[in-house]
């Protein structure tokens, strides 16, 4: 055993210069030419940063598109789940629960009608897209709240939605950001 | 949907076509072959044996060997306790962030040596910058090590009488340098224009559009998540693991770190077929965990994408499936396979919550780390994959009324001793664990409240999923679980180094014993063990031993929610 003490701490004393000190530089120097210098691609409105591009916040009010439930309050300094199980009966209350607020919000929706992505809370609490169903779901109440014609904002939802990677793989997505952005453009 | 399920199948596809080269490769590197990196990488290995005072042509016993990995791994230890019992003095802490209690430390120190990566701590807040790159290089050296104890074993199935079986250390500097290195840098770089930070400047803070005040946490991730990923640790830069949006952006990210998810994993087959020169042997091994991991994943992509039953009840639409705890970005079909790709091999990285799944899912997810050689850790996998095999040798041997014979040596007592002992082993540890954890809960469930998130069954699940996870040396967890207290911190600790260890000494004292018997050459009597028969031989082996054993802690969790909810 003790032949192999002073190689074992030698060989730590060189991997971490190698593997933590040298590869993480590197990184960091490649990230010095990439998005944001690598300290993360933050959203601007009138020259006031407003969000992190990748990075979901919370909208509750009635004239914004909404965004799904958080377990971390859209915490970005703290992400977390909800951890609920399927079958908990405190989970599927609060779940009913923002049922019965989102209809009396929209009033004109029917229960039938809700994406369940809207009433239930994402794996980061932090996520940044809805679905196009989640989003079409809310326009009558925005184009009520806003005084902004229903076809307009239909128009809107359509132009925000991101397809498919390459049309091909995963799912479409709307970042709610950018919509709740382009929707306050709009006039 | 259809989309969704376009997406997994390509996801794998292009898994499988990378790893068969990199296989290659790997078994290339491990036989001192030419490679094309050789003339960038071989001043770096030479930098190493230097400065390490290493001499690679001298090679060892397995015995050697394996002071040689657990002399290593007792360093390791000492210096990440010093580290997270320290850090909030130390630099590189601009978030003020703590040193870790004494029993939390023990608990993610050997958490990560042992490339289990749970994690009783969230890292926006319980890690320093400097604890994340502690945590990072371990990331490096307990895949490494685990490579290199898979080549020992690689080099003993290939050897015909002998007991030197290689250089720990040669083949430890080599699996970081020349496989998981020059890979993990290619991922970050790409996670990095993708939008993953890389920065060492502490919180940010904004105001939103709404008007609320927000901090984000940042830091040096994009570094971390390649290793994370590529050396099947999983221990995320962020609390949520790869459900958050800066530590997997898109669906293209999503893509490339599933795929480094089981890469290495699979590629150690082809690396085994190419240094025993047996390809039709590795194919069948191949055959074997693709089939047991198709069986446990195409069910669980249909439950996750069908819905949960309860919600449907409520009323809702589930055009996606079951959203609770997914991100919109990569929808149900794409958190179920990283589900249990991350458990089937010791990876343990998330993309969804899987206290959230729906109840089979999350029984998918706990028999493939029960199971845990469906691909498996990198090298480890294996390792626990050759337990398999020699108890299903042994048991067809006894069959046709032979002595059992295994690439041109005989298995008797001793080896057969030990591949029962290691078998039974994770059975043990997880179901006496899951009893002691309920014992304590039921005796005193006032006291005990904090640990569950959730009644009933589910709550079992939560305690079963984590000792399994522990013993599996996965590191996901059903998060649900209270679990930075003394007791989920010691015992997780204790079942993940036992966990770890004993089942990599025991493949290689199998093997090295092995190897230095006689080698007897094939006759027409010798048992065949690259054919469909010994497939079927040890798919029944690792269904009788490591399902069936789990299967009344299964009914009592998931099963019963299951059956509950209906």
């Amino acid at each position: 055993m003790k032949q192999h003490i002073l190689p074992a701490l030698k060989l730590t004393f060189i991997s971490i210069i190698v593997l933590a000190g040298i590869y993480t530089i590197a990184i960091w120097v490649v990230a010095q030419v990439g998005p944001n210098h690598g300290i993360g691609e933050t959203v601007s409105v009138n020259n006031k940063v407003v969000g992190y591009k990748l990075e979901g916040q919370n909208f509750t009010a009635d004239n914004y598109f909404n965004s799904r439930p958080s377990a971390a309050g859209y915490n970005a300094a703290g992400s977390s789940g909800s951890n609920k199980g399927p079958s908990n009966p405190e989970y599927l209350k609060q779940v009913q629960d923002r049922v019965d607020t989102f209809l009396v919000h929209n009033p004109s929706i029917k229960k039938e009608a809700i994406p369940a992505e809207l009433v239930t809370a994402s794996g980061s609490g932090l996520d940044p897209d809805l679905s196009a169903e989640a989003a079409m779901v809310q326009v009558a109440r925005i184009s009520k709240a806003r005084n902004i014609s229903e076809d307009k904002l239909n128009t809107l939802v359509v132009q925000q939605t991101q397809k498919p990677l390459l049309g091909l793989f995963g799912t479409e997505k709307i970042n709610i950001l950018q919509l709740n952005i382009a929707l306050d453009k709009l006039k | 949907m259809n989309t969704e399920i376009f997406g997994v199948v390509a996801t794998f596809i292009i898994t499988v076509l990378l790893a068969i080269p990199l296989g290659r490769y790997i078994g290339k590197v491990y036989s001192g072959d030419k490679t094309w990196l050789d003339p960038i990488i071989n001043p770096i290995d030479k930098l190493f044996y230097k400065a390490g005072g290493i001499n690679p042509t001298k090679e060892m016993t397995w015995q050697q060997n394996l002071v040689a990995l657990l002399v290593i791994n007792l360093v390791w230890f000492l210096l990440s306790m010093l580290v997270l019992m320290n850090m909030s003095w130390l630099p590189l802490n601009p978030d003020s962030n703590p040193s870790m209690s004494a029993d939390l430390a023990f608990n993610t120190t050997i958490s990560f040596v042992s490339n289990t990566n749970l994690q009783h701590y969230s890292g926006e807040s319980g890690v320093s910058y400097l604890g994340q790159l502690l945590l990072m290089f371990f990331q490096f050296v307990s895949a490494g090590a685990g490579m290199a104890a898979c080549a020992v074993v690689f080099k003993a199935m290939k050897e015909k009488n002998s007991d030197k079986l290689g250089n720990f250390y040669v083949y430890f500097i080599k699996s970081c340098t020349r496989v998981l290195l020059p890979i993990s840098a290619v991922i970050a770089i790409v996670l990095l224009f993708n939008g993953t930070p890389m920065t060492f400047q502490g919180k940010d803070q904004f105001i939103s559009l709404q008007g609320d005040t927000v901090n984000v946490s940042r830091g040096p991730a994009a570094a971390m998540v390649a290793i994370k990923q590529i050396g099947t640790n999983g221990g995320g830069y962020f609390g949520v693991n790869s459900a958050h949006p800066l530590e997997n952006p898109n669906y293209v990210t999503n893509m490339m770190e599933n795929i480094c998810i089981i890469l290495i994993p699979i590629a150690m087959i082809f690396a085994l077929g190419y240094i025993i020169k047996r390809k039709r042997f590795a194919w069948m091994i191949f055959g074997v965990m693709t089939i047991g991991f198709l069986l446990l994943v195409i069910p669980s992509i249909y439950q996750e994408m069908k819905g949960s039953n309860a919600i449907h009840k409520m009323g809702l639409v589930q055009k996606l499936g079951s959203m609770e705890g997914k991100e919109v970005r990569f929808g149900p079909a794409a958190s179920a396979y990283w589900g249990i790709t991350t458990t089937v091999t010791s990876n343990g990285s998330v993309n969804a919550m899987h206290d959230s799944f729906t109840p089979l899912t999350g029984m998918f997810a706990m028999l493939g780390m029960m199971i845990n050689s469906f691909y498996g850790g990198v090298g480890v996998g294996f390792l626990n994959f050759y337990i398999f095999i020699i108890i299903a040798v042994f048991i067809s041997g006894l069959m046709v009324g032979r002595t059992p014979e295994f690439l041109g040596k005989k298995i008797e007592a001793k080896e057969m001793k030990i591949a029962a002992i290691i078998a039974l082993l994770h059975p043990f540890l997880i179901l006496v664990g899951t009893a002691i954890a309920s014992h304590l809960y039921a005796q005193n469930p006032t006291a005990y409240a904090a640990w569950l998130n959730n009644p009933g069954s589910h709550g079992f699940g939560e305690m079963l999923y984590e000792f399994t996870s522990s013993s599996a040396n996965n590191g996901s967890g059903f998060e649900g679980l209270g679990d930075n207290t003394p007791f989920w911190n010691i015992a997780c600790g204790l079942v993940m180094v036992m966990g770890r260890f004993l089942p990599i000494i025991g493949p290689v004292a199998i093997a090295g014993i092995l190897a230095k018997k006689k080698y007897v050459p094939e006759s027409a009597g010798t048992l065949k063990t690259d054919t469909s028969t010994f497939a079927i031989m040890i798919f029944a082996v690792i269904f009788i031993i490591a399902a069936l054993s789990f299967f009344p802690a299964l009914a009592l969790g998931p099963l019963a929610e299951y059956f509950g909810m209906r």
